[in-house]
């Protein structure tokens, strides 16, 4: 096996025993990108020169004996999280030459677990898509079949950790852009709880939904992963201050006698024949773990769609006021204030989110704001009951994570509303600020992924650790990797 | 037709911070442009804010200070408008849920008192400034007032008049200062203004169709353009014509208001709550001890002097305006106990020599005990208040307490009555004509008398001393 095809616990334990080191880690990935880079197109920048510069330094530091939990480790940073001095794009042309003289929280703390950052990936411009089709820097292939999409928005992420670019990476979810590239690329994606993770040097699209979260190979890896990113930021107004535990400590552990909610409203007509199939067997698979299946209801589950689609675009409608090319970024040139205003936002934004920051100015407006902006609020605050209603009857919920595996280049991107209906069993998780996690649960005949979803109370990030790791493990999903 | 105006305002108070509202920045006034800035400030990709819980303290002291009900919990709302002094396209600022409402503050008028309602108090970041180029068609864009807190202080449409109008500005700025959280300087616009106004014939109970005055620097301007504005509003309504919903700028030179014309009024800022930030929890706990904390305020202080002191309101308002004046006169009077006095020399000699150097009580050479003593010297009779002038302008010029000065100069008045019997009485040998003529009747002579006894003594005889010797020596006894 390649280096570049272990996951972070494995190529610790080599680290440890002094069988490898991060120099050959990050060479072994950095050839892997060589390779197949130009057919996958995970990464809008990789960072050659500062991984192997990084992994210079951290062989010195384990030679020392100073080993930290992610030492030599090649991680991918979705091009979302400031990076300083090194370009931010948000996968916009509006950004295309903005560097930030600050490092986000997550990368300051990767950096100090001794992660290499081996590049920025592509992205849905400002997270907004669900294909990293919407990408200024062009669109991302999913590695089981290049004519399809990875997901998105962190569609660069999940393919560069499916294809073997990296070991592990970050993303950043919204209303499912870390679970649903996970589930159709075939690995582990985790959106922690909202507050859990520190949003601070994330590019905002919608403030109260965005979270940071890890795409990894297994589950152990999410759990070394939200070991590092995990606790409490005194730079996030809404960062909660809540104790971290150990998340490996639940790896292994069994789920004997826990209560897996099925909610009723997710299982109606839309899903793919075989995503029902794959998902059914999930449920089988639990009570062989000792689990036992419950039927729950979310009544509010149809509204997600349409309090998410104005929630996300109202609060992106004034995140990306900012952009107005005055101080950063891509500015066009005009004839006075306004004119220059308009043409950099006008040719500065791609189609997707111009129609986001339409709809959300709409819906913010004086005279809509009760009937959009506010209703939805409060629809929200239903949504959320709904969850917590159910977990008094279950310990996590399954669902799928995605109604179809990935579809093809180009098919939905004529057709928003059929686009959007890809993330409709992950939305209501970021609106009710529950954690998720996807991770693989089998393949279609045609060899596409498929993604089983689990989602836990608040802050219960270690229950999905728990049921997730239990499920990998008797699930036994056939290890395989994409024919690039 | 009479008419009334119907005035309501709006004043920014820049909160006396050290550090901006959402970030750690220095809020101090004049710096390099941009030099206090940092991404959170600059409004860059992926930064946020964070509370400055001073911010709210002080708020809630202005709260406090007004009478007004501070809520349990409000919320900041994001005002969004696209302008180049504001680099995240909106404003951090609150809306639906203030920190504050439902207060009032009185003022005297017509020898009554009038309560003006506050409708609410809400915390808000400021934002840059332009700077135009005067020969080239750019402007600069100057970000260190980004995020300075600001507090607005949003009145009822409860003025009736521009004096009214300038009286409730005087008073909130007093009670600003007081609490040392505003430094209240309005050329650097720590405290700024602009009034709604209206007008309606006298009686009626619907308003009229107000306007929005802004662009004035001072409490003199802003009653300038009120009166001036109701003057406009009502030529219109006279002649038969409408008043325009609209905001109008101030010209100081013109001494006129011009309509601003166009975009202003058409914004819509597209409220919502900021979901960068928590709401703000304000319990019984956190307001008791604000409370506690609150200095004694300027009605308060000045009704203690007239009644602790025996001052007159008048006496008791000119003390009280300046906080650091009251504590100084409080000084003075807990040392020489001679408030009537300590008033009078404060309020003329002390405060002439500081009004002609342009300097405040801050900064008076005379140090409070100095003038207590001095007081106390022309108490026992050491010196006259005559000399006492010379001393205190001395003691003003130099910083030095009274017996210095007075040892310096000599200028202990002289009360030894047999020198001063023997002084009077070289004075009546050599003036034979007039002391011929006073005991003819000539009483004014008296005084002729007095002045060339203060002559030969040059200013230091005592002069009770000097009145009762010449009586009896005049009348040659």
């Amino acid at each position: 096996m390649e280096l570049y095809q272990s996951t972070i616990h494995e190529l610790q334990d080599k680290i440890k025993e002094g069988k490898t080191t991060a120099t050959e880690i990050t060479c072994s990935v950095l050839q892997r990108i060589d390779a197949v880079e130009e057919k996958v197109h995970s990464y809008i920048r990789v960072l050659k020169e500062e991984a192997l510069a990084a992994a210079t330094d951290a062989d010195k530091e384990i030679k020392k004996g100073n080993i930290k939990p992610l030492s030599g480790i090649p991680v991918a940073l979705k091009d979302i999280v400031c990076t300083k001095g090194l370009p931010t794009t948000c996968g916009s042309h509006i950004l295309h030459n903005f560097v930030p003289p600050y490092d986000a929280t997550v990368v300051e703390k990767l950096r100090a677990a001794g992660a290499i950052f081996i590049g920025k990936a592509n992205m849905d411009e400002f997270a907004m898509g669900s294909s990293t089709e919407t990408s200024y820097f062009g669109p991302t292939r999913n590695p089981w079949d290049l004519e399809r999409i990875p997901g998105g928005s962190s569609g660069g992420s999940a393919a560069a950790v499916a294809a073997d670019e990296c070991i592990a990476s970050i993303g950043s979810d919204t209303g499912g852009s870390i679970r649903q590239p996970a589930a159709l690329c075939g690995i582990v994606g985790m959106k922690p709880t909202y507050g859990r993770v520190s949003r601070f040097g994330l590019i905002a699209f919608a403030s109260s939904l965005d979270q940071i979260g890890p795409f990894t190979k297994d589950v152990e890896d999410c759990a070394i992963m939200m070991n590092v990113l995990a606790g409490y930021d005194p730079k996030e107004s809404t960062s909660v201050n809540v104790e971290v535990p150990d998340y490996r400590q639940f790896v292994g552990k069994d789920i004997q006698g826990w209560k897996v909610g099925i909610p009723k409203e997710y299982f109606v007509e839309g899903i793919d024949p075989e995503v029902k199939a794959a998902i059914e067997a999930a449920i089988k698979t639990m009570e062989k773990c000792g689990a036992q299946s419950v039927e729950i209801s979310l009544p509010h589950t149809q509204y997600c769609l349409a309090v998410y689609y104005i929630i996300a675009p109202a609060e992106a409608s004034s995140n990306l006021a900012r952009y107005d090319g005055v101080k950063y970024g891509f500015r066009a040139a005009g004839g006075d204030l306004l004119d220059m205003y308009r043409k950099t936002r006008m040719r500065g934004f791609g189609a997707e989110v111009k129609r986001r920051i339409m709809i959300g100015t709409y819906a913010l407006s004086a005279g809509y704001y009760d009937a959009y902006y506010k209703k939805a609020s409060q629809v929200r605050a239903l949504i959320k009951r709904d969850f917590e209603d159910a977990f008094k009857k279950c310990d996590v919920i399954l669902t799928p994570t995605t109604p179809t595996p990935a579809f093809k280049i180009g098919e939905k991107t004529d057709n928003p509303l059929q686009m959007y209906l890809s993330d409709i069993f992950t939305i209501s998780t970021n609106l009710a600020g529950i954690p998720g996690i996807s991770l693989p649960c089998g393949f279609t005949k045609s060899g596409l992924p498929i993604g089983v979803q689990f989602l836990a109370g608040h802050f219960q990030e270690g229950k999905l650790i728990q049921v997730a790791s239990a499920y990998e493990r008797k699930a036994q999903v056939e290890k395989r990797r994409p024919g690039l | 037709m009479e008419f009334e105006a119907v005035i309501g305002l709006e004043v920014h108070a820049q909160m006396l911070t050290d550090t901006k509202i959402f970030c750690n920045c220095s809020t101090k006034f004049g710096a390099a442009p941009n030099s206090h800035t940092c991404p959170v400030c600059l409004g860059m990709p992926g930064v946020l804010p964070v509370l400055n819980k001073k911010v709210v303290e002080y708020a809630m002291k202005m709260a406090l200070a007004t009478n007004c009900k501070i809520n349990p919990t409000c919320e900041f709302a994001r005002k969004n408008y696209f302008y180049p002094d504001l680099p995240k396209g909106y404003q951090i600022s609150q809306y639906a849920y203030p920190l504050a409402e439902h207060g009032y503050v009185e003022l005297e008028v017509n020898g009554g008192k009038k309560k003006i309602g506050i409708t609410r108090i809400h915390m808000e970041e400021d934002a840059g400034k332009l700077l135009h180029d005067e020969h080239n068609p750019v402007s600069y864009v100057d970000l260190n007032r980004t995020g300075v807190p600001l507090i607005e202080i949003v009145s009822e449409p409860d003025i009736r008049s521009s004096e009214e109008a300038a009286d409730y500005l005087k008073r909130l700025h007093e009670i600003l200062v007081y609490l040392e959280i505003c430094d209240g300087n309005m050329e650097e616009g720590s405290f700024r203004c602009d009034a709604n106004v209206s007008i309606r014939p006298k009686g009626q109970k619907e308003f009229g169709t107000r306007t929005e005055l802004k662009n004035m620097n001072s409490f003199r301007n802003v009653q300038r353009a009120l009166e001036y504005e109701i003057k406009r509003q009502q030529y219109i309504v006279e002649n038969g014509g409408a008043i325009v919903q609209e905001t109008r700028l101030w010209d100081d030179a013109q001494g006129a208001t011009n309509s601003m014309r166009g975009k202003e009024e058409a914004h819509d800022y597209r409220y919502f709550p900021d979901p960068d930030l928590v709401p703000v929890i304000v319990d019984a706990a956190w307001i008791d001890k604000i409370r506690v904390d609150m200095p004694e305020l300027p009605q308060a202080k000045r009704e203690r002097f007239i009644s602790e002191y025996q001052i007159s309101a008048y006496d008791a308002g000119v003390l009280t305006a300046d906080k650091a004046l009251a504590q100084y006169y409080e000084e003075v009077v807990a040392i020489c106990a001679k408030p009537k006095q300590a008033a009078n020399w404060l309020m003329g000699d002390v405060m002439k020599f500081l009004n002609e150097d342009k300097k405040t009580i801050r900064d008076c050479p005379i140090a409070a005990a100095s003038l207590a003593e001095m007081i106390n010297l022309i108490d026992a009779g050491t010196i006259s208040g005559k000399m006492a002038k010379d001393i205190a302008e001395e003691m003003y010029r130099s910083g030095k307490k009274p017996q210095e000065v007075i040892a310096e100069k000599g200028m202990v008045q002289i009360t030894d009555e047999a020198a001063l019997a023997k002084t009077i009485s070289s004075i009546i040998d050599a003036n034979p004509q007039q002391l011929a003529d006073y005991r003819a009747g000539k009483e004014k002579l008296f005084g002729y008398f007095v002045g060339q006894a203060m002559k030969a003594t040059q200013g230091k005889a005592n002069p009770q001393i000097v009145n009762d010797l010449l009586k009896k020596m005049l009348a040659g006894k």
